[in-house]
């Protein structure tokens, strides 16, 4: 599904930040996204995201090569991969529904076509009862659940979530957990970036881990 | 989703349960903040002062114009008196011979009575005109469209009556026409310096008002919004916000005219109406003022909505530039 050849990335004259990534994301894969601060991670799903693009090396999502590909189709190619923030990114003036409808409602989908979804969606996150709070009532586990089920609203093939655990307390990040084991199960890619060695001694899951920039896999 | 398949027919067989309301949908952009509150605020003002001046330069104008038709209606025949003249006889065929020319429409000869007034401020009351040699008049109307040919009109006088000179008032006319222009040119200047401090404040404060949403226009864009979805919601809420301030704005230009005019009407023929009168003509811009004033408030919408897309423009092409040379950090941090 993602395919990384030779990738690597500078800031401006800097050294590489990135260096001589090649890897592989398959469909329905489960992967842990790890190493020190500063080692590179959230530059690494940014590129996955199509929010960076790399200095040198080849990129293919989706079969197809990210350097071709014009500014103006790279929404569409978003729109099959779901992010969630370290920050949550989540708009205050909106309800929890709102926010976690907002994907469906930039394609111009009429309200009544989702608002079911959304809600069960939100109830299988366990947010059923809160969605009509705004953002800044929600606690840290709340908010982080909300942003990633508007991640996931748009049904993407692949999840990519910047230290989803980073802001909750343990039984929070368990049950974070379990959301994205589920979701893997139900055929989506997850990639997730933590430093939180617990979270990954839980899951038989592949590890990509970043050090100086370089990449290594254990699968 | 299977999971949300399996829910939803679960909940099919469970007892009915009441059924979650969610709010109407809000609009993407908070309707009232801060910036949006300043912005309405700073476009009311400059509508205000746009709609302001263009009134005052439509007034100036009609002032200006109702100066010149009023002096240039008339010219005036002088006589003056000298030895052996049938003063009354000189009048008299001045006068014809003026109404004898296509263009001319009226001929007036001014009284003794009248003259002695004219002459008050200076001589005095209780003049005796044929103890002085003073001049007479003969005043002639004539049709502004279509005036005499005055060379002839003087070749004419000067062969019948010698003593008369015509005056056409071209002199006095120029001079208007000249301080009018020029007063009209000045109004214009202040209008086009006026209108363009309202354009770049207009600009620089929808642009600050963006930049308080820029929040907004990357989430939009993470979600997978196309440009043209979010240029589209930024602009329906800025039209908004532009149409409210301008439309403000040029309302309370337009009723400050309207309560001076009614003042004015009011209190015609006292000294306070009198002198502003002369000084600013009418208080009433009149339907190409109101008219314009209308222009100004749907031209400083038009600016505002098409700042707000440009600037949304700018900053989606700012996120991509930062895609394109990762030098250029939007604040994600780079661990």
């Amino acid at each position: 599904m993602i395919h990384f050849e030779n990738v690597g990335l500078r800031y401006g004259m800097g050294p590489e930040i990135l260096r001589d990534m090649t890897f592989d994301i398959p469909k329905r894969s489960f992967q842990f996204l790890t190493g020190p601060s500063g080692a590179g991670k959230t530059t690494l799903l940014r590129l996955l995201f199509m929010s960076l693009q790399p200095t040198r090396g080849l990129i293919r999502m989706f079969g197809r090569d990210l350097s071709q590909i014009p500014r103006s189709e790279l929404p569409m190619l978003r729109r099959r991969v779901g992010i969630v923030f370290q920050d949550f990114r989540l708009l205050d003036h909106l309800t929890t529904y709102e926010n976690v409808a907002l994907p469906l409602r930039v394609r111009g989908k009429d309200e009544t076509s989702y608002r079911n979804d959304v809600i069960e969606l939100l109830k299988w996150v366990g947010l059923g009862e809160r969605i009509n709070v705004l953002p800044p009532v929600l606690s840290g586990g709340e908010k982080q659940r909300a942003a990633i089920a508007r991640a996931l609203m748009d049904r993407p093939e692949i999840l990519l979530a910047d230290e989803p655990t980073g802001n909750v307390d343990p039984p929070m990040a368990q049950r974070l957990l379990n959301l994205f084991l589920e979701l893997n199960r139900l055929g989506t890619a997850v990639v997730i970036a933590t430093h939180d060695l617990g979270l990954m001694d839980q899951v038989n899951a592949r590890r990509m881990i970043l050090t100086e920039g370089r990449l290594d896999i254990y699968e | 989703m299977n999971e949300i398949t399996r829910i939803k027919s679960d909940k099919k067989a469970a007892p009915r349960r009441t059924e979650m309301r969610v709010r109407p949908t809000a609009p993407i952009l908070p309707p009232t903040n801060i910036q949006g509150t300043a912005l309405i605020v700073v476009i009311a003002i400059m509508a205000f002062l746009a709609c302001l001046t263009f009134g005052a330069v439509t007034m100036v104008r009609a002032t200006a114009a109702g100066w010149q038709s009023q002096i240039s209606r008339e010219i005036t025949i002088q006589i003056k008196p000298t030895e052996g003249l049938d003063m009354d006889a000189a009048l008299q065929t001045a006068k014809t011979l003026a109404l004898s020319f296509v263009g001319t429409t009226q001929g007036t000869i001014m009284d003794d009575a009248a003259t002695a007034r004219l002459l008050e401020p200076w001589l005095g009351t209780g003049l005796d005109l044929e103890e002085l040699p003073v001049p007479r008049l003969v005043i002639i109307t004539i049709d502004e469209q279509n005036p005499p040919d005055f060379a002839a009109m003087r070749d004419l006088l000067s062969k019948e009556v010698p003593q008369a000179f015509l005056d056409d008032h071209r002199t006095w006319v120029d001079r208007l026409v000249s301080m009018a222009s020029t007063t009209v040119w000045i109004g214009t200047g202040v209008l086009i310096l006026v209108f363009t401090a309202m354009v770049l404040t207009v600009v620089f404060a929808t642009r600050g008002a963006i930049s308080g949403n820029r929040h907004i226009v990357e989430v939009l864009h993470f979600v997978g919004a196309e440009s043209s979805f979010v240029a589209r919601e930024f602009q329906k809420h800025f039209l908004k916000i532009s149409l409210k301030g301008s439309a403000a704005g040029s309302a309370v230009a337009a009723i400050l005219f309207a309560v001076l005019g009614a003042w004015q009407a009011s209190s015609r023929a006292t000294p306070e109406s009198d002198q502003a009168m002369a000084l600013f003509g009418a208080f009433s811009p009149g339907v190409i003022g109101y008219v314009g004033i209308f222009a100004t408030m749907i031209l400083i919408a038009l600016l505002t909505t098409l700042t707000a897309r440009l600037t949304v423009m700018k900053t989606i092409d700012e996120i991509d530039l930062v895609r394109s040379d990762p030098a250029r950090s939007d604040g994600l941090p780079a661990s």
